[in-house]
């Protein structure tokens, strides 16, 4: 075990995935998302790994070069946030189509307009239907791990699709904090070379990415779905194993104090952090509140959402990214889908709140969940919370 | 190769097609109207017709002269109409010169 | 190989100085099988064939979508029998990037046997010189070893024939056709050559798979180059062009003839033609009647489209004439 140090997240992502002898990474800097495409050509400019680092002109050929590179089984790695990523989501789902299992780090940003470099979930929620796994991290311990566990889950055989590891930018990408880094060692016993079931090489010619007519491309998707699926087990497998070699426990959602909960609280990435500073203080005023942490997005863990609510008779659930004129919040719509046909279900309370940066305090945290019953009451879907009116 | 329509079990990985070439199991040569006929009594066994061939049917046989694979052939007139002797003449399917 | 002295048929487009039996040297290995759904007489499908003959087998191709990729690879068949990868339109030389980048890595590190492996990205006007042009530019800056043909129908024509950068002048296409209003397509031909030679190519090359052996070795020089290398081929569509099937190797030799589309390489930024050049370029109206995407031209705008081509073409001329290579300019 090593000790911990203290380090930028950003740059400690970037150690997490040379510690994964990447072969090919191709990153195009945008802000909150930078330093990790800095420090990562830091560590190859400097011979620390044997990589090649493609200073591509822009992230739509970020991610086409990578898919490229994936496709003679180079593993490899690329990071954007916001309008990088919008700029890629062209290419988005052909990835997961061609089960190329890339690792794209994202450090969260808001997408225009207004143009907002700050902190929130609306970049990654438009690809929510992309078909990549998506994982978020709290705290930079968990993006560390997260980075080395990513390589893992998307390149198991009964998988092979990318994988996102979620950061809340700024917030958590540019903040400096105590991580504990595995060995190389301990990262080479974890982590086997990368051994692609199909490659270009003339010595096996095939066709990667052909054309799907209409009495095809339904089973493609068949196939793609159940795949995507299928792959909570082997993240919940891996995050097992994650746990025995190194003690630090994952699960697709987390708790924190929900023991006798009547009302829960759902954050999904950094906030969580703030939630529970949140959750100790109202249980000393006696509120029976628990924080659920949603570390798992895609595919969405449904029996375990249904399973942690249980006996709760509220739930708050707080989002960072809302769908304009549609159900509000992403999280909360999902969490309600899956929550709909259980016979006792919690009131649902949904809060969208840290949009574009905007902070959230713990006494923030706190006024959701003393203000979740009129909340309920005013009928409204969703609330903004914190909106000047 | 499998049986078409494949299941979604079928579906190989990422659609990716392992067979190279496999193409050749689609037979282009019904929607010709016209076809190449070679008098090779005029070929000079230049190969210009080999060349030209957009679908790569036109091959030369044992004897050095050329013909067109029919399963393939699209009948686009190309190879008529670049052989030098005019040996080769494009005649309506069915119609034998 | 002997050449035969023929007097030259323009009836049937043939020339005297062509290498007649040429074609009996070149590599019967097929790389592109028949099958594929391209149109009766389709150009493209003839130039892949040919390049890939050129290239060989220790070759992956990165492939834009477009008429080759949708014809080539309808799931589940495949003409192509050399390793072949497409992702999206406007990526190719981006893809193909990462293939290159990849297989150099994945070869220095011992994961794939220690042979070269050329990798050529290519697609067709639309995906290189609109909406592929950053990543071609990306691509071509960062110096990669890749080749890149650009297959130049003159139009998107995959998706129904309608205009790009490409397109020239006159040309009747969807997005803009002639009209009672308008000639149809108002803009000269994108220089794409010219700007590989800005972005300091090292082989940049115009072909045509009407001229097969001059293509094929452009391509075999091109694939030599351990850089980055540019061939524009020009591409008969008779299905896009209205024109017969049967003239696409003719029209093919008429663009070079016309001075429309001329033949020439740039090596170390020294121009060369290379066909002969000829004492008089024919007249662009040989060319230009057997299309019917032209039909509709007014005799001023024809005239407009000679004398554009002959400014084009002593533009070329002067290069070939006054620019030195960057070898001599190193002194």
């Amino acid at each position: 075990m090593t000790k911990p140090v203290g380090m930028e997240v950003a740059v400690a992502a970037a150690e997490a995935v040379a510690l994964c002898n990447i072969d090919v990474a191709a990153c195009y800097p945008i802000t909150p998302n930078t330093h990790i495409a800095e420090h990562l050509a830091d560590i190859v400019a400097d011979g620390r790994i044997d990589a090649e680092y493609i200073t591509v002109e822009s992230e739509h050929s970020a991610l086409s070069a990578v898919m490229g590179a994936s496709g003679t089984g180079a593993r490899t790695f690329t990071a954007t946030s916001s309008q990088g990523l919008m700029y890629m989501h062209e290419i988005l789902p052909i990835t997961p189509a061609m089960r190329l299992p890339v690792v794209m780090g994202l450090g969260n940003r808001a997408v225009s307009g207004p143009i907002n470099i700050w902190n929130d979930h609306s970049d990654i929620i438009m690809q929510r239907d992309s078909g990549w796994l998506s994982i978020f991290a709290d705290n930079g311990q968990e993006a560390v791990d997260m980075f080395i566990q990513a390589f893992k889950i998307a390149e198991h055989p009964d998988v092979l699709l990318p994988i996102n590891v979620n950061m809340d930018g700024f917030q958590l990408t540019h903040v400096v904090e105590p991580i504990v880094f595995p060995t190389q060692a301990q990262v080479n016993k974890f982590l086997p070379p990368y051994k692609p079931f199909a490659s270009l090489h003339p010595d096996h010619p095939l066709s990667m990415g052909t054309l799907g007519l209409p009495d095809i491309y339904t089973e493609a998707v068949k196939a793609r779905d159940v795949a995507t699926v299928n792959a909570k087990k082997v993240i919940v497998d891996i995050w097992k194993e994650w746990e025995k070699m190194f003690g630090r426990k994952y699960e697709p959602v987390a708790s924190y104090k929900t023991s006798g909960a009547e009302i829960l609280l759902l954050t999904m990435g950094s906030m969580g952090e703030t939630a529970e500073m949140a959750v100790d203080e109202l249980r000393k005023k006696g509120v029976k509140v628990g924080l659920l942490k949603l570390k798992l997005w895609r595919p969405f863990p449904f029996d375990e959402i249904r399973k942690a609510v249980r006996g709760a008779k509220t739930l708050v659930v707080t989002d960072r990214a809302v769908s304009y004129g549609g159900p509000g919040g992403p999280v909360c719509s999902e969490i309600r889908g899956a929550l709909y046909d259980q016979p006792n279900r919690p009131e649902i309370v949904n809060y969208i709140i840290g949009l574009g940066g905007r902070d959230v305090r713990v006494e923030d945290f706190m006024k959701m969940v003393e203000g979740a019953p009129k909340a309920r009451k005013s009928g409204d879907a969703y609330q903004i919370y914190g909106v000047r009116e | 190769m499998k049986k078409w329509p494949e299941t979604w079990k079928e579906y190989n990985t990422g659609g990716i097609v392992f067979e190279p070439g496999n193409a050749r199991s689609f037979k282009t040569g019904p929607w010709r109207s016209l076809k190449p006929v070679w008098d090779n009594s005029k070929c000079i066994k230049c190969g210009v017709c080999y060349i030209f061939c957009p679908e790569g049917c036109v091959q030369e046989g044992p004897d050095g002269f050329f013909a067109a694979d029919l399963d393939y052939c699209k009948g686009c007139g190309i190879c008529a109409h670049e052989c030098w002797p005019s040996a080769i003449s494009m005649i309506e399917e069915g119609h034998e010169s | 190989m002997s050449t035969l002295t023929v007097t030259p048929n323009y009836a049937t487009g043939l020339v005297s100085n062509f290498d007649l039996f040429a074609g009996k040297l070149v590599d019967r290995e097929e790389y592109f099988s028949c099958g594929h759904r391209a149109c009766q007489g389709c150009g493209e499908a003839l130039a892949i064939r040919l390049m890939c003959k050129a290239l060989g087998k220790e070759t992956v191709i990165a492939n834009a979508t477009g008429c080759m990729e949708v014809i080539s690879t309808l799931y589940p068949t495949t003409a192509w029998k050399l390793p072949w990868i497409h992702v999206a339109f406007p990526n190719a030389a981006a893809v193909g990037a990462g293939v290159e980048t990849g297989l150099k890595v994945l070869r220095r590190k011992g994961r794939i046997p220690d042979r070269y492996i050329k990798t050529v990205a290519i697609g067709g006007d639309g995906g290189t010189v609109d909406i592929g042009l950053q990543a071609l530019s990306g691509a071509m800056e960062r110096g990669h070893d890749m080749l890149y043909v650009c297959f130049d129908n003159e139009a998107y024509m995959n998706t129904g024939i309608q205009r790009s950068s490409a397109t020239p002048f006159g040309a009747s296409t969807t997005t803009a056709p002639a009209g009672a209003a308008s000639p149809g397509n108002r803009t000269w031909k994108k220089n794409v050559p010219e700007i590989m030679v800005a972005h300091n190519v090292p082989y940049v090359a115009t072909a045509c798979h009407s001229y097969p052996i001059d293509f094929m070795n452009k391509v075999k020089k091109a694939r030599a180059v351990k850089g980055p290398a540019y061939i524009h081929c020009l591409a008969v569509c008779p299905t896009g062009w209205r024109a017969e099937s049967k003239d696409c190797i003719k029209l093919g030799r008429l663009a070079v003839e016309t001075g429309i589309f001329p033949l020439y390489e740039v090596e170390n930024g020294k121009y060369r033609l290379t066909v002969e050049k000829p004492e008089k370029l024919r007249p662009v109206t040989d060319y230009l009647k057997l299309q019917g995407r032209f039909r509709h031209l007014s005799k001023e705008e024809v005239g407009y489209f000679q004398d554009r081509v002959n400014l084009e073409f002593a533009k070329l001329m002067n290069k070939v004439e006054c620019i030195q290579s960057w070898d001599e300019l190193k002194g």
